[in-house]
């Protein structure tokens, strides 16, 4: 249980113990401490208030990989009135690290594709720690155009430390994979909604993260490398790792200042892994209004606008006649 | 066959021609590689061979066949008849969106030490009388990383491929795949310049993707990996993920000639892997067979 804990917590986890134990205190005892405890309680909300409202990039980064975060198949689980999971990309096998299915969210058909982590070792084993092989991304690809054609809505649920890199993954054609998906989302003509919900690890989150909106949950990142690598690449050093994550700007508040995603789906105080059912219903209440939005579009608009949304990423500077007349353009 | 290739037919230009812009790029690379003006030492078999005789097979070592690396300009000159190429897009250059720390200075470093603005060049060239948009990246310039400027360049490549319904001819070679510098900006332009394949694909335009040493990551996981058409230089690396993190992740020794271009043909990654004379040659006549003359065609937007 240590090990779940957040160290940035520990005043509230102190406070919170003592508040069990004054509780305990009272009913052996029988004495009336109810506004001794009320008093730390509030004290407790201010203070998680507090410390949720000025988390460190690297802070926010320890909630994103709690291993009690909320996995894809809880979502699923919660915001589902139906779902069937499918299975295998039919031409190796079946990923367990990137899942999917079709079910129906408030009587609205939908397919999920998702990463999924396991909650235990073994688990997580099984589900390779979330880390996908190429045959995740041609089952993920596979149910979307099965959704294209059943003209599903289609929700990909980000959550992966990155693809897998290892032997097996090279030889099936890792980077193919990730780059096909990419290019095919680009053109499936149902509306697509790209969530990260944990871990938005480079090529291995893309390789599901092109849609017609990108959100990303409150305590939750998205970066090009992991802060360790970048670390350790450029100042050969992973305990610099803490100063990668704030240089990377990897946090959902700055990627949307960044123009990267659209907007931050809210989390319970103290996190998705707090409050599940919470977690789940402020995710369900957004991805139903943004379904219905983008399913009064034309197919043709839809299809526009993704391609502006991507086309128009990324800032550049044009130097024109020798740094006579410095225009800047900026195309993000 | 480096008689047959410089015998009275050759079309090929030597790669020690210049650009004229660029003088400044061979100068940094003679400082680096080679000792001397005179002589380069293969790193594999150790000969020492004369940059004349380097130049003349095309930057292959005479005594082992290693592939040494080219830059964009000697890959351009490899590639275009003599001076038909037009470069488009030379003024972009990075901003440091993510201020970044010392990334500017990266930047200056780079492009005093190549001569170039950018990891890529981008135009439209002629190969054998065909009208081709291009675009190589040079892996000298912060390891060929694709940053904003990349993505955007390469883009626009494809774009011009579309409007003026060319053939489109890619050349990777960046071990840095998207570039750190400029974060999640950098990872988007996989997606850019994926999304932008899709639109010449849909209308029957022909990429023919080049892979050479090295072609990682955010380059291998995007564009170079979509060709119609994927051809690559023998004994080149490509791969995902880096070897070294492969060998971290999985605790064991990678087998041999693992990430390699036969690698990937035995694979089914690739369609050919080609040797750097032939490869010219090679591009025509899948050009040729494709028909695309570079002229626009009736009836096409």
């Amino acid at each position: 249980m240590v090990q779940n804990n957040l160290d940035f917590e520990q005043p509230l986890i102190e406070l919170e113990e003592k508040i069990t134990e004054l509780t305990k205190f009272m009913e052996e005892r029988d004495i009336n401490l109810t506004d001794e405890i009320k008093r730390l309680e509030t004290r407790a909300d201010k203070l998680r208030e507090e410390i949720y409202s000025q988390l460190e990039p690297w802070q926010i980064l320890k909630i994103a990989r709690h291993v009690e975060r909320p996995t894809t198949m809880d979502y699923i689980n919660l915001i589902c009135d139906d779902f069937i999971e499918l299975h295998g990309d039919r031409n190796f096998g079946d990923d367990q690290a990137l899942i999917g299915g079709i079910g129906k969210i408030n009587n609205l058909p939908v397919t999920i594709v998702g990463h999924q982590k396991g909650k235990e070792t073994k688990d997580n084993i099984k589900r390779n720690f979330g880390m996908a092989h190429p045959e995740g991304y041609r089952k993920a690809l596979r149910l979307m155009k099965q959704a294209e054609k059943f003209k599903r809505p289609i929700i990909a649920l980000v959550n992966t430390p990155g693809a897998y890199p290892g032997i097996s993954a090279e030889e099936r054609g890792q980077a193919e994979a990730i780059a096909k998906n990419m290019m095919e989302m680009t053109g499936i003509e149902v509306p697509i909604i790209v969530v990260v919900t944990g871990e938005g690890g480079s090529g291995g989150a893309l390789g599901i993260g092109v849609g017609d909106r990108v959100f990303m949950l409150e305590y939750t990142y998205y970066s090009v490398c992991s802060p360790e690598a970048c670390a350790a690449i450029l100042w050969k050093d992973s305990d610099k790792a803490k100063t990668a994550a704030k240089a990377l700007r990897l946090t959902a508040k700055d990627l949307l200042e960044l123009g990267v995603i659209d907007d931050i789906i809210a989390e319970p105080p103290g996190g998705a892994h707090k409050d599940y059912k919470r977690s789940a219903d402020l995710l369900k209440e957004r991805l139903t209004q943004e379904i219905n939005q983008l399913q009064d579009l034309e197919t043709a608009e839809l299809i526009e606008n993704r391609y502006n949304k991507f086309r128009t990423m990324g800032y550049i500077k044009r130097e024109v006649e020798e740094k006579m007349d410095e225009s800047i353009e900026s195309c993000g | 066959m480096l008689k047959d290739l410089f015998g009275g037919k050759s079309k090929y230009v030597t790669v020690e021609r210049k650009r004229r812009s660029e003088e400044k790029e061979k100068e940094a690379d003679d400082k680096k590689e080679m000792p001397d003006d005179l002589w380069t030492k293969c790193k594999s078999c150790k000969q020492i061979i004369f940059n004349k005789k380097l130049a003349e097979s095309l930057k292959v070592c005479p005594e082992c066949g290693t592939y040494f690396r080219l830059t964009a300009t000697e890959r351009l000159s490899l590639l275009v008849d003599d001076d038909k190429f037009e470069e488009y897009d030379a003024d972009l250059q990075a901003k440091n969106p993510l201020d970044f720390p010392d990334y500017e200075q990266k930047i200056d470093k780079y492009q005093d030490k190549t001569g170039l603005r950018e990891a890529v060049i981008t135009g439209i060239g002629e190969i054998n009388g065909w009208q081709v948009s291009l675009a190589v990246i040079d892996s000298r310039f912060l390891m060929g990383s694709m940053n904003s400027v990349v993505g955007e360049k390469i883009t626009r490549a494809i774009e011009r491929a579309l409007k003026r319904d060319l053939p489109l001819v890619i050349v990777s070679g960046g071990g840095g795949g998207a570039r750190m510098y400029e974060g999640m900006l950098s990872l988007m332009q996989m997606a850019k310049t994926s999304a932008a394949l899709k639109r010449l694909d849909q209308v029957g335009g022909l990429f023919i993707s080049v892979l050479t040493d090295p072609t990682y990551g955010g380059i291998s996981a995007s564009f170079a990996s979509l060709g119609d058409i994927n051809l690559a230089e023998p004994q080149a690396k490509i791969g995902f993920a880096g070897p070294r993190v492969i060998k971290q992740t999985i605790n064991r020794d990678l087998p041999d000639g693992f990430q390699t271009s036969e690698f990937l043909l035995e694979h089914g990654m690739i369609d050919k892997v080609v040797e750097r004379a032939d490869l010219k040659n090679l591009i025509t006549r899948i050009i040729d067979i494709h028909n695309l003359r570079g002229e626009k065609k009736n009836g096409t937007e």
